[in-house]
């Protein structure tokens, strides 16, 4: 038996985005849940999301796939493995990366989706990283997709307003040198409770056969809960994948959490005293939350309006249901 | 040694104006952190934590929803303390 022979690094290649055309203002929410585009603003962040139409998360995927393979200069056909984080495809089985794989024309990739909620992207940068430096994979296209539709509550005061659709990808491909760095990962399922989708399919299939009537199955969340273990305890993750990439704070060009509510941003960026020189993405504001997706569209805005350069140094930290959560230094494209 | 109620009022009084812009002199016993500072539930959760580290106590999350007024935060301080 032989294995291939291992790199030195991976890093991504390129960026690509998909954000739906239409943007949903809290004046459009607000009736739903009893409250304001002034409360929406103050206690979230958010001032505009997008919501998707018709377009599913393999759709969304596609597209921010095609665009990521077209700015690295990759044909699809070169691609190894495409991984779809995402925690909303509309269907248990299959997911949609074997879908997004056949659109995409990357005939002999593998395929699969990684479901670590809002985690999403950083999990599979990770698991990007180690495909590549191990030699099993010389390019990894990685998506972070979503829709939240179907799984938020429309009158949930507490959910309604957050959420946003869309999808960014990343090609990630070999380096002479470390460009995406160790990941500082975990997983607190002992506060699963604390977001979780209810009722769950099995208590719907079984009230369906009965002929029973349950509400729609819809993600809940304790707020507060999460807002505390999001905001403090993922300082240190951040902390630990800067000390594990053997970087300091100052070397950072941005930090790029996940875009979940910015007052979590805040907390979370005083708790890793950045340098003010460091770039801290606050996406969330003009796209709420996107779950998996909304790291690499934080790092595609921040490119966009030139506010960081290609080449520098983020640092990610993506935390989610499960409770999961990732973090890493990277590169970037 | 122990901290005295006072101590620990004036200590919540910091907290409070740092976390919701509240006037020190408006944090009183007779408060309701939610109806009279107008601290929601995410500001009380910074403020929990800032008192944690101030006063060297735990404040699990299912305590934080029975802390309803100044009062209610000082005894469980000074009880923890």
């Amino acid at each position: 038996m032989r294995n291939p022979a291992p790199v030195p690094g991976a890093r991504m290649l390129a960026l690509g985005e998909y954000r739906p055309a239409r943007i949903v203002t809290n004046d459009e929410i607000a009736p739903q849940i009893d409250s304001s585009d002034e409360w929406i603003r103050s206690h979230t962040g958010i001032v505009t999301r997008r919501w998707a139409d018709t377009e599913t998360v393999a759709d969304m995927a596609t597209l921010a796939g095609e665009k990521a393979l077209a700015n690295a200069g990759v044909d699809a056909s070169d691609v190894d493995v495409v991984i779809v984080a995402n925690c909303t495809h509309h269907m248990q089985t299959p997911g949609a990366s074997s879908e997004v794989q056949e659109r995409l024309g990357a005939n002999k990739a593998g395929a699969m989706d990684l479901n670590a909620a809002c985690a999403g992207f950083s999990y599979s940068l990770a698991v990007a990283n180690d495909l590549i430096r191990a030699g099993t994979a010389r390019y990894v296209l990685t998506i972070g997709s979503e829709r939240f539709r179907e799984i938020i509550d429309p009158y949930d005061r507490s959910m309604a307003m957050l959420w946003g659709d869309g999808a960014a990808a990343a090609l990630v491909g070999p380096a002479d040198e470390p460009g995406i760095g160790p990941v500082a990962w975990g997983s607190d399922g002992a506060r699963i409770e604390t977001v979780q989708q209810e009722p769950t399919y099995m208590e719907v299939f079984h009230a369906a056969l009965e002929g029973k009537a349950l509400p729609p199955t819809a993600l809940r969340m304790q707020g507060p809960k999460v807002f505390r273990w999001a905001s403090y305890e993922m300082v240190h993750v951040a902390k630990r994948a800067l000390e594990l990439a053997d970087v300091r704070p100052e070397e950072l060009s941005a930090f790029v959490p996940h875009q979940a509510n910015t007052r979590i941003i805040d907390v979370l960026a005083r708790g890793v005293r950045l340098p003010e020189s460091v770039v801290v993405a606050k996406d969330i504001e003009r796209q709420g939350n996107t779950s998996s997706a909304s790291i690499p569209l934080a790092l595609s805005a921040l490119l966009e309006r030139g506010e960081v350069e290609s080449g520098g140094l983020a640092l990610f930290v993506g935390f989610g249901a499960g409770l999961t959560y990732a973090g890493q230094v990277a590169r970037i494209p | 040694m122990a901290v005295s109620e006072q101590e620990i009022l004036d200590g919540l009084g910091d907290i409070v104006n740092e976390v919701a812009g509240v006037s020190k002199e408006d944090v009183q016993l007779d408060k309701s952190f939610t109806e009279d500072l107008d601290i929601d539930s995410l500001s009380m959760v910074e403020v929990v934590v800032a008192a944690e580290e101030k006063f060297g106590v735990k404040i699990p999350d299912d305590d934080v929803k029975n802390l309803r007024t100044v009062q209610d935060a000082v005894n469980y301080i000074k009880q923890a303390s």
